[in-house]
């Protein structure tokens, strides 16, 4: 990432805040929603951005992010339907260039990545990082 | 017809039941196992405990055979997902999803789903177009709300009386279907003269609702 970049982060729990910190701290505006404020706690002082208290299910709380603005989005919040509604309004209505969601549920990730949806599996990523640490 | 419902608590129940009734093949989801198994044994329906966005449950409840998903969830998000799975992964023609934030409706349509209805929306209108008249009633949106059907009587002052409908030079997009006069139903013309204690069944796009109650002295 050459550039400074605005970045919306959906999602303050443990990765998001990491993500929110560390995107911040290497020179990017950044911008956190979570629905509950004591989740910004989890940020640490790498962190410079804004916060934003709200349910980013809610178009009004996206908008107030200026989401319309922002160069990427990425949806880590615990709830896989709220990741995937999000980035898809994030793709389809904001336009924002590069969405990224979590979704734990590998089946649902499967369809969602068949129609375009940039999905991110921690379940998947667990899975083949145990087997590839027992067949080296 | 055979449809899948995904909701819980008092709508889910009597939506069942009416559609029960209707005849339809009905597949519940219901996410809380206690009421899953209690209206299991109340309803004449197939019911799955389970989340209505689960590509699992929504194959176990015969989505590939569905000709229906209604998604009714109190979140946004969870009734959005079911949808798209049950129409993308399973090929179901058409889904009906529950919107709770009014921005969603038009939102849903664009991202696939086939009707979205808000019923924060509804009742706002419902509340909105319920004067507090007692001559205006029987309030019917048709095709979501793009036309209302209303019935009005006109009272002892109406102005209007003794006039033609030719004269009242109605505002387009309104109709006076029929008039109901003294037990009779009356098709009118334009020559047909209104009379005082007339009930009206009127035919009207909303945005000229208003417009035509003014007209007819009901405002």
């Amino acid at each position: 990432m050459a550039q400074s970049q605005y970045i919306v982060v959906v999602g303050c729990g443990r990765l998001g805040s990491i993500l929110a910190c560390r995107l911040s701290s290497q020179g990017n505006s950044v911008v956190v929603i979570d629905p509950y404020e004591s989740s910004f706690n989890n940020l640490n002082s790498e962190f410079s951005g804004f916060q934003i208290v709200g349910d980013a299910s809610e178009l009004a709380v996206l908008r107030s992010a200026k989401a319309d603005k922002a160069d990427c989005l990425l949806a880590v919040t615990d709830k896989d339907n709220v990741n995937l509604m999000v980035a898809q309004i994030a793709k389809n209505i904001f336009q924002i260039p590069t969405v990224l969601a979590r979704v734990f549920d590998p089946a649902r990730e499967k369809i969602y990545r068949d129609f375009g949806i940039a999905t991110i599996s921690p379940t998947q990523l667990s899975a083949d990082a145990f087997i590839t640490n027992l067949s080296s | 017809m055979r449809v899948i419902l995904i909701g819980s608590g008092k709508l889910a129940y009597f939506l069942s039941k009416q559609f029960a009734s209707k005849g339809y093949h009905l597949t519940v989801i219901d996410s809380d196992n206690e009421e899953a198994i209690a209206f299991s044994r109340n309803l004449k329906a197939i019911v799955i405990h389970g989340e209505g966005s689960n590509p699992n449950i929504l194959a176990q409840a015969g989505a590939y055979q569905a000709d229906v998903v209604l998604a009714l969830t109190i979140n946004d998000e969870d009734n959005l997902i079911a949808c798209q799975i049950a129409q993308k992964e399973y090929g179901v023609p058409r889904t009906v999803a529950l919107v709770n934030d009014p921005e969603n409706r038009p939102i849903f349509e664009k991202l696939g789903i086939s009707v979205a209805f808000s019923a924060t929306e509804i009742i706002a209108n419902l509340i909105e177009q319920q004067t507090s008249s007692d001559e205006i009633k029987n309030l019917l949106p048709v095709a979501e709300g793009k036309i209302n059907v209303t019935e009005i009587a006109l009272s002892e002052s109406a102005s209007i009386a003794g006039k033609t409908i030719d004269d009242l030079q109605l505002p387009t997009g309104t109709l006076i279907a029929s008039i109901l006069r003294q037990g009779d139903v009356i098709v009118p013309g334009g020559d047909t003269i209104l009379q005082t204690n007339d009930r009206l069944i009127l035919i009207a796009q909303p945005e000229y609702y208003g417009q035509l109650l003014r007209l007819l002295g009901a405002e």
